[in-house]
């Protein structure tokens, strides 16, 4: 998604001259052509994360598209208190694009790990959250919502799912129709989890926008289990899901990452087995739930 | 003058609310901004090329709002701060009009007012932002990362004053501050913060490097049982001290 966030934002820069990126020391070699290109709006800021929210907030206030860029928990947690009032509180028009979902930095450990980052965002009003589950769905949900008058956080990984979706903000696609289970899949899980349900009578919903919520296709879509796979802190969304379906009866199970700092290094996908988010594992726990 | 501070006195006196010692100490400064320095007629004009100002510490909201009362700029009572349904709360709010940003938690209008200055540079605009911090505002670590990126990108367009009523004190003296914005490449000044003659003249000079202006104020200036008194950071007059402060201003 990195590449693919170079090539969207090279486009909409040279076209839009009101545009200004602004890189946290982060991404500076892949951005160095309109780096070189647009000195007077496009900065390596640096290391400054909450004077550069703050920053952002001034470009906007005088009509230009800020577009900050660095490692989650740098701006959401660290700059979290900059982005509620500055953008928040404002309503202003901005962009805090971040790289690397909750571990996939795994090796570098809980510092560099961010499963908070929407939870974290969802408790701000005004703020939108995308998390685009591969390159092709990054690029048509900037490009729709990088100008949309409201602070938007776009939520990059690492890892991508392969499927073929015709993703919109706000909408919620329908990737499978069953009976047995509703599951309510996010970013690049999305393979996984279609393995996991290969042989189950399920729907899976899958949300590449998270807030604005798409209720509706909830409402219109669930039965008696509904099953939450979050490539996030796990129940992140169960006031959401809650709020959808306020009123009906069913059964809600949570599958995503444990609120517990990792205590080992390696790669991202030694641990999505050692937390049971590996396609093998995600197939036990939906399989289980479908039999009940 | 006088008017303005029994307004700010009388206004937090009958909402019981309200940094009224913040307020009188920038009050001087606040006069010679809107009186002396911002091009009002952009403002008003609401060109997206104007003077800027903001309040960072917006807890001297009363301030601001006599001050915009006093120049036209403010349709709403001074007598419904902090009223339910009042626009004017106890931090400004950017809902109200010519308030250029919401403050209230401190250090977030100087980063706002370096992005603007940056802002007006890209596009090449010709009005200035100005932001008034406090001293104990300036432990906040935001302060000294917008101090580094102002010189770095040459904001000559920029100037922030410091409201150095010395409130910070109580925790940590901000000793030498001047040197420390000149280490940080600004162009600094220190003038007496209620010389109205020394602060006009500091902050029209002209510069080439963003500007720091180190105004030495009273807390609570123009209010005897006020001034330099720590009790009175957040306090409201009972009826007695009301009437006492009132007749003092006649």
């Amino acid at each position: 998604m990195r590449k693919q966030f170079v090539k969207t934002l090279e486009k909409i820069v040279n076209n839009d001259n009101n545009v200004s990126l602004l890189l946290g020391d982060i991404g500076v070699f892949g951005f160095r052509k309109i780096l070189k290109d647009y000195p007077e709006r496009i900065f390596n800021i640096g290391i400054f994360e909450q004077a550069t929210i703050g920053l952002s907030a001034g470009l906007s206030k005088i009509g230009m598209i800020p577009i900050m860029h660095t490692i989650s928990p740098f701006m959401v947690e660290r700059g979290l208190e900059q982005l509620k009032v500055d953008f928040g509180y404002q309503k202003l028009n901005g962009n805090f694009v971040s790289i690397g979902n909750s571990y996939d930095y795994a090796a570098l450990g809980p510092t560099h790990h961010c499963p908070a980052d929407v939870s974290l965002l969802s408790t701000i009003p005004n703020f939108q959250i995308v998390t685009p589950g591969n390159s092709k769905e990054l690029d048509v949900l900037f490009n729709s919502e990088y100008n949309n008058g409201s602070p938007t956080y776009f939520r990059l990984g690492e890892y991508e799912h392969t499927q073929e979706l015709d993703v919109k903000f706000g909408k919620a696609n329908i990737v499978k129709k069953g009976n047995d289970a509703t599951i309510i899949c996010t970013g690049s899980m999305l393979d996984d989890v279609l393995y996991a349900t290969e042989n189950l009578d399920v729907t899976i919903l899958y949300y590449s926008t998270i807030i604005p919520f798409d209720y509706k296709l909830l409402q219109d879509n669930f039965n008696s289990k509904v099953i939450l796979c979050e490539n996030f802190y796990e129940g992140t969304l169960n006031f959401i899901v809650n709020k959808a379906l306020e009123g009906e009866c069913y059964s809600l199970y949570n599958i995503g990452m444990k609120r517990e700092f990792l205590k080992n290094y390696g790669k991202k996908e030694e641990h999505d087995v050692s937390l049971g988010l590996d396609k093998y594992s995600l197939r036990k726990k939906i399989e289980k739930i479908c039999i009940k | 003058m006088k008017e303005l501070i029994k307004k700010i006195v009388e206004s937090a006196y009958l909402s019981k609310e309200g940094h009224i010692a913040s307020s009188l100490s920038i009050l001087d400064l606040l006069c010679v901004l809107y009186g002396e320095v911002l091009d009002l007629e952009s403002i008003k004009n609401n060109l997206v090329d104007r003077d800027r100002f903001i309040l960072s510490k917006g807890h001297a909201s009363l301030g601001l709002y006599a001050t915009l009362k006093h120049f036209g700029l403010l349709d709403f009572e001074l007598n419904d701060f902090c009223k339910f349904h009042s626009i004017l709360g106890g931090h400004p709010s950017d809902k109200i009009p010519y308030v250029e940003s919401s403050t209230g938690s401190l250090g977030h209008g100087l980063p706002i007012g370096v992005g603007m200055a940056l802002g007006y540079k890209i596009k090449d605009f010709k009005h200035n932002v100005y932001v008034i911090i406090g001293d104990g505002e300036s432990n906040e670590g935001t302060i000294w990362e917008s101090a580094l990126l102002a010189s770095h990108h040459n904001l000559n367009n920029l100037c922030c004053i410091m409201d150095h009523n010395r409130s910070g004190d109580r925790a940590v003296n901000i000793d030498n501050v001047i040197d420390k914005f000149k280490s940080f490449n600004w162009e600094c000044i220190e003038v007496d913060g209620h010389n109205v003659e020394e602060i006009k003249s500091a902050i029209n000079s002209e510069t080439t490097k963003p500007k720091f202006v180190l105004a030495n104020t009273i807390k609570g200036k123009g209010c005897d049982i006020m001034e330099n008194k720590p009790e009175w950071h957040h306090k409201f007059p009972n009826d007695e001290e009301y009437l006492e402060i009132m007749k003092k201003l006649d």
